[in-house]
């Protein structure tokens, strides 16, 4: 298993644990109470490690090479999904995985960056970093879902938006700024989630909802640590102090009233416990859906636009 | 339509502030040649030999736009806050007080109702020089309130971006910006109100990626780069030299992202006939 260098101690205990329950079965020994006394220590160093995440450690962790993707939770918290492909005008965007699936009820439209779990999925997936094709399919299917009353679901994880030469020749820019427009003014409910990293423009493509949830260890940025280093300070070291000048955490951002609510994980990180995550996640969907299914779409869109209107801080 | 009458205004002075260093003579960017700098000045920073077209300041642009003393300006008083009191190398505050020093304004963009070739019209200018144009809340408040000025007076609104993107100081709150003025744009469209997209070297990240691409017609000027990541980032990623003219108004006309590539000097009557084929009095 892939962990990160503030998970050491506690999976270094972990596997201790697991030594001596193996041991306890083999040799027939009684290591009973020196368990007990190792699961407390564990549990109160995961307590200390991960009450006082450091915004470059949060970052990491929303980073984590096995934290759940996309697919996972539409594995975890829909049933019957189907995937649909494409954008009608070049290519598929697989970056961007999208289709109708249910959830509690309700018939919904997902859609959600896919960052790829082993090589090949990775490189297929090309890190989650979508070329225009991408949001073009976003937007197809975001209308679609709109002309059949269906409200709609996007999971944002991706470093950015791709920056490469084909990217820039087929329009980036137009293809993220068509989705900002028409989200705004889409008459169904739209629920965003970021559920790993959300990274600048190329996330906030598939991001202007009615509600805009965060996963607890998630991040939001207008820029990475690593970009914001490297243009402020001029200099990539200065990634830490980079994270903590961005404010880029779940907590953070819902204190600026940027985000609606922050979606507690099951201590250690959302991949301790994909199941228990994805199931806390889908409740909290369900209950955001139940209120937005209310709403007339004259109202839903005049206060969505009214949210989107009244972001920013200013003197006057 | 109501934008259409011809009303004369008074000028509420802004702040001229040409963007041109002083001296006697300077360089071409283009050729290298030396020019005489008022030439220059009074060329509105084109190249007399080469036609370059220098970047140019937000009130000269005004200047260039707008019909003589009928430019009145909007929300000079909406600036910058320091919601996330940021701090690089530098404090925010601080690059705040000298871009104002440097510019004379009080924030990266001017604002404000005019006429052009007298057809009443909305215009926001983004200013280069204020912190490379970037888009903080006051910037993405100011075009917001220029687009709903336009969505209220049912006039024509006119967008001249010069930008690096979105301000990194004020983190995801700038970012919120794109949506901001892009979901704006929404309700102009549908009260079915011109937007013109006038784009000026270089424009990039989250202004490209919002509202500068989204105008009914967008006019670049010759050579401005255009693009959503900057070549050296593009560079960097792929490991290779990009080609000529890559990201630069002409490639982006053909590869079908911008209307038209338009001399400075033809800018403000390109856009009085765009406005008239959009709203003008048609005789049968
Ligand atoms: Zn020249």
């Amino acid at each position: 298993m892939d962990y990160l260098d503030f998970e050491e101690p506690i999976i270094k205990l972990e596997n201790r644990i697991e030594e001596l329950r193996e041991r306890s079965q083999s040799d027939g020994k009684d290591f009973l109470p020196e368990i007990r006394k190792l699961r407390q220590k564990a549990n109160r160093l995961r307590r200390d490690i991960f009450g006082k995440l450091s915004p470059w450690q949060r970052t990491k962790l929303a980073r984590h090479p096995m934290r759940p993707y996309t697919k996972d939770y539409i594995d975890n918290m829909t049933s019957g999904f189907m995937e649909l492909h494409g954008d009608r005008f070049y290519g598929d965007g697989v970056s961007i995985i999208s289709g109708f699936a249910n959830l509690d009820g309700h018939v919904v439209m997902v859609i959600g960056q896919q960052k790829g779990r082993d090589t090949k999925e990775k490189i297929k997936r090309n890190f989650g970093m979508s070329h225009p094709e991408g949001y073009r399919k976003a937007l197809r299917l975001m209308k679609m879902a709109e002309k059949f009353n269906r409200p709609i679901l996007t999971l944002l994880d991706t470093p950015g938006a791709y920056p490469g030469v084909g990217a820039e020749e087929r329009g980036q820019s137009e293809a993220i700024a068509k989705n900002l427009l028409v989200m705004s003014s889409l008459r169904v409910p739209i629920i965003s989630v970021v559920i790993g990293e959300g990274g600048s423009g190329g996330a906030l493509a598939l991001g202007v909802g009615d509600r805009i949830l965060m996963l607890e260890n998630s991040v939001y940025s207008v820029i990475s640590p690593e970009g914001c280093a490297a243009i402020l300070w001029n200099n990539p070291e200065k990634v830490e102090e980079a994270a903590s000048a961005l404010r880029l955490t779940a907590m953070d951002l819902f204190s600026h009233g940027l985000v609606d609510e922050v979606v507690k994980e099951p201590s250690g990180g959302a991949h301790r416990k994909p199941i228990t995550t994805a199931s806390t996640l889908r409740r909290v969907i369900r209950r955001h859906l139940n209120e937005l299914m209310k709403i007339s779409s004259d109202d839903l869109v005049s206060t969505r636009r009214n949210k989107i209107r009244n972001m920013g801080y200013f003197y006057e | 339509m109501g934008w259409f009458t011809k009303v004369k205004k008074p000028l509420e002075s802004i702040a001229f502030k040409k963007r041109i260093p002083e001296g006697v003579w300077c360089k071409c960017k283009g050729c290298k040649e030396i020019i005489y700098h008022n030439e220059l000045v009074e060329s509105f920073g084109i190249c007399p030999k080469c036609s370059h077209h220098h970047r140019i300041s937000a009130s000269e642009r005004i200047r260039l736009l707008i019909d003589d003393a009928t430019f009145e300006e909007k929300d000079a008083n909406v600036t910058s806050a320091d919601p996330l009191k940021f701090r690089d190398t530098k404090k925010y505050k601080e690059r705040l007080g000298s871009a104002q020093k440097k510019t004379g304004l009080s924030e990266g963009v001017i604002s404000g109702s005019g006429l052009l070739e007298s057809r009443q019209v909305e215009i926001a200018v983004m200013e280069f020089d204020f912190m490379g144009g970037s888009m903080g809340s006051a910037v993405g408040e100011k075009i917001t309130r220029t687009i709903e000025r336009g969505v209220e007076g049912e006039k024509p609104v006119i967008l001249v971006s010069c930008s690096g993107g979105a301000r990194m100081q004020e983190g995801l709150l700038s970012l919120m910006q794109m949506a901001k003025t892009s979901a704006a744009l929404g309700v102009l469209a549908e009260k079915k109100l011109p937007y013109l997209s006038i784009l000026s070297d270089p424009v990039s990240g989250g202004v490209t990626a919002s509202f500068a691409m989204l105008g009914d017609v967008i006019i670049s000027e010759p050579n401005a780069l255009i693009c959503f990541a900057g070549p050296r980032v593009i560079a960097q990623t792929i490991g290779e030299t990009l080609p000529e003219g890559f990201q630069r108004a002409e490639f982006l006309l053909d590869h079908g992202f911008v209307d038209m590539v338009v001399p400075r000097l033809q800018l403000k009557l390109t856009v009085a006939q765009l406005l008239d084929f959009f709203c003008g009095e048609v005789a049968y």
